[in-house]
This record gives structure tokens, C-alpha cells and sequence, in this order.
């Protein structure tokens, strides 16, 4: 069987293992984000969310994902 | 008579803005928001929750198309931090008029005046429309108003404490030296507080605890409607002189 390598990231503070060369989107889609509610930032650079299908994941890439939540 | 107010271009038929926060769920603070009447809200932006995909989402309850979000920076004790949330917060759906807050102190929640200024600029110059809150201090509010604030939001105590305006003297020069939408912004805590910040001239209030923390917040909410209307009113009918002796109702003359 073919082995697959892993990439360690952070998404939202918190460790993760994911395949290499996976996109961004497909780490949106995996984790059920609602794009349309979000805001994406990778290693502190904000990303134009249309093209989250061309972003491929390297090794301690951080990520922050952040949305609308109850404020004064 | 049409009384508007107007932000930016925009206009707004009520002048309270609410805070979403400190309510027990999202339902309470949807209704809360209904019976205000307000058209604006602050919302914080947070880090979405990727473990718990079923945590309900506040745009799901109260709709960005029909009340207009306004992203707060609520938490930032820095320049950068409001910028990069601020930025954030338009990546989401295009927001540009925001409210900025840089605070300066845990315990009193005082703003920064100092990175409050320097993020107004930078974010003015960004082409965001910064509603600011600050201190009550008619210089800061007049640089503010320099470097491209469109509001002017100071504080009438800290966030939180319900104390109601301590300093109406400096709400009233503030008020006399700019044409700025003027908005109370923390520290009321009852409905008459709204009365007297629409009655000094303010444009409008903004309120949170003392809506989502009330005994019974949809009553509260009602009240802090009919108070900025009451105020409002007030202030546009021209109150009368005060003075030292009374001055009669009633005619002396046919007194039997």
C-alpha cells in the first residue's frame, strides 16, 4: 500500500494532521466551514477565500478561521 | 419631520445600537434586538469552533441583510490587533463600517486614546468607516474627528458598570464642536441614562449588559426604545429655562 505522508498544521490553535499537498478547501470542507461566514487567515496573511482551491498546505502552516460571534 | 440617523451616508430610523453579547443564547438576543428597535448591532469576531461543528451561529438568527452587523474589535489592546481583526471582519462579507475599540486597561476597560487614534487613521486611509469609541476628552474626540472618524462614540463609564454618564459637561462640548454622529457608547444602565445622553445631543446610544443582563432583558429593551425616542424628542423640542424661583401655572388673574 502506498503510504501516504502527513503534514503537521494549526488550524485555529489547535494541532492537526493532515495528507501533504491537501488545500486549503478541502480543510474548510473537511471541517464543515461555512465559507460564505468565515474569514481565513494563513501564517497571519488573510486569504481571498475564491482561491482556497489553489492553496496547498505545507508543514506548520497556521491557519485562522474566524467568524461573527455575539459582541458589545 | 423626518429625523434620521445618519452614518456615513447611511441612514437609520432608530438611534440605538445594541451589543449581542452577555445574552444566555442567540434566540434571547434576537428578540432582545427586535423589540429595541435597533437597526445596527456589534458583533466580535472569534475564532470559529472546528470541534463542535453543530454550535449555532449567530448570522443565523440575526440576518446581516436585514440588521446591519457592525464589527466591533472588542479585546484588542493593540493597534495591530484591531487592524488585523478589522480586516478580518470585512474579509467575511465586505463590512466596512466598523466600530473600533483599543483598550488600555483590564480592570477599567479605558481605552488607548493613543493606538485609538493611530488605528483610525491607518483604517480611515483603508477605506473603512470607523465609528470609534473613546474617551470623553473633546480634544481626542476633535483629532479623531481629523484623522476621518465618522463617529464619535465616548464612553459614559466603563463597559459594563451601569454607572450612567459621569461627565455630561464634556458630552456637551463634544457635542458643540462636532457635526460627527455623537454615540454614547458603555456604561449606561437604565432607561433613563438613554434619556439623558439623547437630551444632551447625543445622536444615539449604544447598549449591551444593560439590555442582556436585566432582571428581564426584552422589557429592558423596550424601555431603552421608547427612552432614545423620549430623549430625542426632548431634545428637539427646546426645553425650558431653568430657574432659581417658581414661576406660576396658573393665571393670578380672576383669583376669587
Amino acid at each position: 500500500m502506498k503510504k501516504i505522508n502527513k503534514v503537521k498544521i494549526k488550524i485555529n490553535g489547535k494541532k492537526c494532521l493532515i495528507n501533504q499537498k491537501m488545500t486549503l478547501k478541502k480543510v474548510i470542507t473537511k471541517f464543515k466551514i461555512p465559507l460564505d461566514k468565515v474569514a481565513i487567515e494563513l501564517n497571519e496573511n488573510i486569504v481571498d477565500k475564491r482561491k482556497i482551491a489553489k492553496i496547498n498546505l505545507r508543514e506548520n502552516d497556521k491557519i485562522e478561521i474566524v467568524h461573527f460571534i455575539g459582541g458589545g | 419631520m423626518s429625523d434620521y440617523l445618519k452614518i456615513s451616508n447611511k441612514k437609520f430610523k432608530s438611534r440605538l445600537i445594541v451589543g449581542t453579547g452577555k445574552y444566555r443564547n442567540f434566540i434571547e438576543c434576537a428578540k432582545a434586538i427586535k423589540l429595541s428597535g435597533a437597526e445596527i448591532v456589534t458583533v466580535a469576531v472569534r475564532r470559529v469552533n472546528i470541534s463542535d461543528k453543530k454550535k449555532p451561529l449567530l448570522m443565523d438568527y440575526v440576518d446581516p441583510k436585514k440588521i446591519t452587523y457592525l464589527p466591533n474589535t472588542a479585546g484588542c489592546f493593540s493597534s495591530s490587533e484591531a487592524l488585523r481583526t478589522l480586516r478580518l471582519a470585512r474579509e467575511i462579507g465586505g463590512w466596512k463600517l466598523v466600530k473600533l475599540e483599543v483598550l488600555g486597561d483590564k480592570k477599567t476597560l479605558y481605552p488607548d486614546m493613543i493606538e485609538t487614534l493611530n488605528s483610525t487613521e491607518v483604517l480611515s486611509r483603508e477605506g473603512f468607516k470607523v465609528m470609534v469609541y473613546c474617551s470623553d476628552d473633546p480634544l481626542m474626540a476633535k483629532r479623531l474627528e481629523n484623522v476621518g472618524a465618522v463617529a464619535i462614540m465616548p464612553l459614559a463609564a466603563p463597559i459594563g458598570s451601569g454607572l450612567g454618564i459621569q461627565n455630561k459637561i464634556n458630552v456637551q462640548i463634544i457635542r458643540s464642536q462636532t457635526k460627527l454622529p455623537l454615540i454614547i457608547d458603555a456604561g449606561l444602565g437604565q432607561a433613563s441614562d438613554a434619556t439623558t445622553a439623547m437630551e444632551l445631543g447625543c445622536d444615539g446610544v449604544l447598549i449591551n449588559t444593560a439590555i442582556a443582563k436585566a432582571k428581564y432583558p426584552f422589557k429592558m429593551a423596550e424601555a431603552m426604545k421608547h427612552a432614545v425616542i423620549a430623549g430625542r424628542s426632548s431634545y428637539l423640542s427646546g426645553r425650558i429655562e431653568k430657574t432659581t424661583f417658581a414661576k406660576a401655572s396658573s393665571p393670578s388673574k380672576g383669583i376669587i
